[in-house]
């Protein structure tokens, strides 16, 4: 009796020390970045996040242009992957049969656990050239006249970087929309259709309305992904430390820089100028995913009868 | 004079390979309520799904018989879902109010399905419907608040004047104040009695009482079989069935 009231303790504080561990790495992490990037924080304080000159040669780093980049290409991808992951979570959630839900949920799991150095791989050789040979001429001799078309085709350039971003988030932004549509009551769906509603006017007045806060979640947590994806936007992006409003033109974004230039930093402070957009990316995404979380929460627990 | 609004007749229903409603006929009078009452899983609730066509939507369901509303069957191939459940309105036996609409959106929501795009004319319809439901004292001054910041009963209330609105002809009541206290359940009651001036309102109810309070007909169901119908008077103090009897007498369900 008494080794069995023991063995129940020892599990229990083998368990909670697991749990603390977790935590605590995070701090840690934290902790140290904070640390790591206080060489740069005292030579360019806040200016770092607004200056763009990342030279260095001079020694002179400014996060400005990857932060552009960063932020572009994730907004491309939101842009071409929300409509399509809303698309198909609507279709999974009101309209495929239980058997094909079934399946094409377990592809989109499989989706978003490849590698994403395949992602980049696919992209450099086979999107690249597809992009450079076909779609960025014929979107330049029709839109050519808007800024974000002009300029050489170049095939690895900030177009790239957002598309391959929009195929790797679309399995989240579908996925987690298709539960936010599903935790939506039978009985409001019922409320819909029993007012005369035509199979889409309940999905608008009863689905859509309901789970807008949770999409909006699903949504942000796309970004967050985006946000922080490294190699395949490190292999399409085409590594240039400028800012240009041209979609054909090379970029970098704060993920790929640290990828792309960790060997190469061979002074205190250009380590510390890496390690504080490291910062800046953990910060970001720790916020953007907690903001999702909760908002994700709040709407599919709002709903459980 | 008794009109007939709606004749069940000869109405079968089914989940997949379940039968749950088995040949059932029962005639409605207009401006009259008609309880049906059984023990749970009687097919009560299926019935009054059948006759707002609900009971189609779910996967593999089937109906067989018909649903004579004016004398026009609303199974006919003619007739089309949507227009029969404007005509006949329902309320569930959850409060349902949409969480993301406030009170005033939440009764104009079937006037905007219905195309209807007059301000004043939604305006009017709105308030007449909340006053209907005689909710309108109580939520005038805070319209533009979320419906499911109510109460359980005023919440249900709602739900009435979201059904009011688009002037139903008939309204379907499911076990309506089965998730409210006494006093709610009392205010829906009395209300159900002032509707039905100008509606025929069919309600299923798990509460014997309640049928015996609000309705003229009432309707027993037992293992999806219609077992006697009458006027409610006569089913509960001389009922002709020795099933019925027993049920009204609480030997089981």
């Amino acid at each position: 009796m008494g080794n069995k009231n023991f063995a129940d303790k020892l599990f229990f504080s083998v368990t909670k020390v697991a749990a603390f561990i977790s935590f605590a790495l995070i701090v840690l992490l934290f902790i140290m970045l904070i640390k790591e990037s206080g060489l740069s924080f005292s030579k360019f304080g806040l200016r770092f996040f607004i200056t763009k000159v990342w030279d260095p040669v001079v020694e002179q780093y400014g996060a400005l242009s990857f932060i552009y980049g960063s932020v572009i290409s994730s907004l491309l991808a939101l842009l071409i992957s929300v409509p399509i992951s809303l698309g198909i979570a609507l279709f999974l959630s009101e309209f495929a049969s239980k058997k094909l839900k079934e399946f094409l949920s377990i592809i989109m799991s499989l989706l978003a656990g490849i590698p994403s150095v395949i992602y980049g791989l696919w992209g450099i050789f086979v999107l690249a050239p597809i992009l450079r040979n076909y779609i960025e001429p014929f979107l330049q001799k029709i839109f050519g006249f808007l800024i974000f078309f002009q300029g050489e085709p170049y095939g690895l350039d900030m177009l790239a970087a957002g598309i391959i971003l929009s195929i790797m988030i679309t399995p989240t932004i579908s996925s987690i929309s298709k539960d936010v549509f599903e935790s939506v009551p039978r009985n409001l769906r019922e409320a819909g259709l029993a007012l005369g509603a035509t199979k889409w006017e309940m999905i608008k007045i009863a689905v859509l309305k309901t789970a807008k806060q949770g999409v909006i979640g699903a949504i942000i947590l796309g970004l967050g992904r985006a946000i922080g994806e490294t190699m395949a936007v490190t292999m399409v992006i085409g590594n240039v430390h400028e800012i240009s409003l041209s979609l054909f033109h090379p970029s970098a974004t704060l993920a790929s820089v640290i990828a792309n230039e960790f060997a190469e930093a061979t002074t205190d402070l250009y380590v510390s100028a890496l390690f504080k957009i490291g910062l800046t990316l953990f910060f970001v995404t720790v916020i953007l995913n907690i903001f999702a979380k909760f908002l994700i929460y709040s709407t599919t627990k709002k709903y459980k009868v | 004079m008794l009109e007939t609004k709606l004749e069940i007749k000869n109405l079968s229903a089914w989940y997949s390979e379940h039968q749950v409603l088995k040949n059932v006929s029962i005639p409605i009078y207009k401006n009259k309520v008609a309880a049906i009452i059984g023990p749970s899983g009687c097919g009560k609730s299926t019935l009054i799904r059948c006759i707002n066509r609900l009971h189609e939507i779910v996967p593999n369901a089937k109906v067989e018989g018909q649903v004579l509303l004016d004398g026009k069957n609303i199974y006919d191939i003619d007739v089309d879902p949507m227009e029969v459940r404007k005509k006949v309105g329902m309320v569930f036996q959850q409060p349902n109010p949409f969480p993301t609409m406030t009170i005033f959106d939440n009764v104009a929501v079937g006037l905007k399905l219905n195309g209807v795009k007059d301000k004043k004319l939604i305006q009017s319809t709105v308030i007449n419907a909340l006053k209907e439901a005689g909710l309108y004292e109580e939520v005038k001054d805070k319209l533009h608040h979320y419906g499911t910041h109510l109460s359980g009963g005023q919440q249900q209330r709602l739900c009435i004047a979201r059904t009011l609105a688009l002037r139903p002809e008939v309204i379907l009541f499911d076990e309506p104040c089965s998730a409210l206290d006494p006093i709610s359940t009392a205010k829906i009651e009395d209300l159900i009695l002032e509707l039905k001036k100008n509606h025929t309102i069919i309600i299923v109810t798990h509460n014997l009482q309640q049928a015996a309070r609000v309705s003229e007909y009432t309707a027993f169901l037992y293992l999806g079989e219609l077992i006697e119908f009458g006027l409610t008077e006569s089913i509960f103090t001389a009922p002709k069935m020795k099933k019925t009897e027993e049920y009204i007498m609480g030997r089981f369900g």
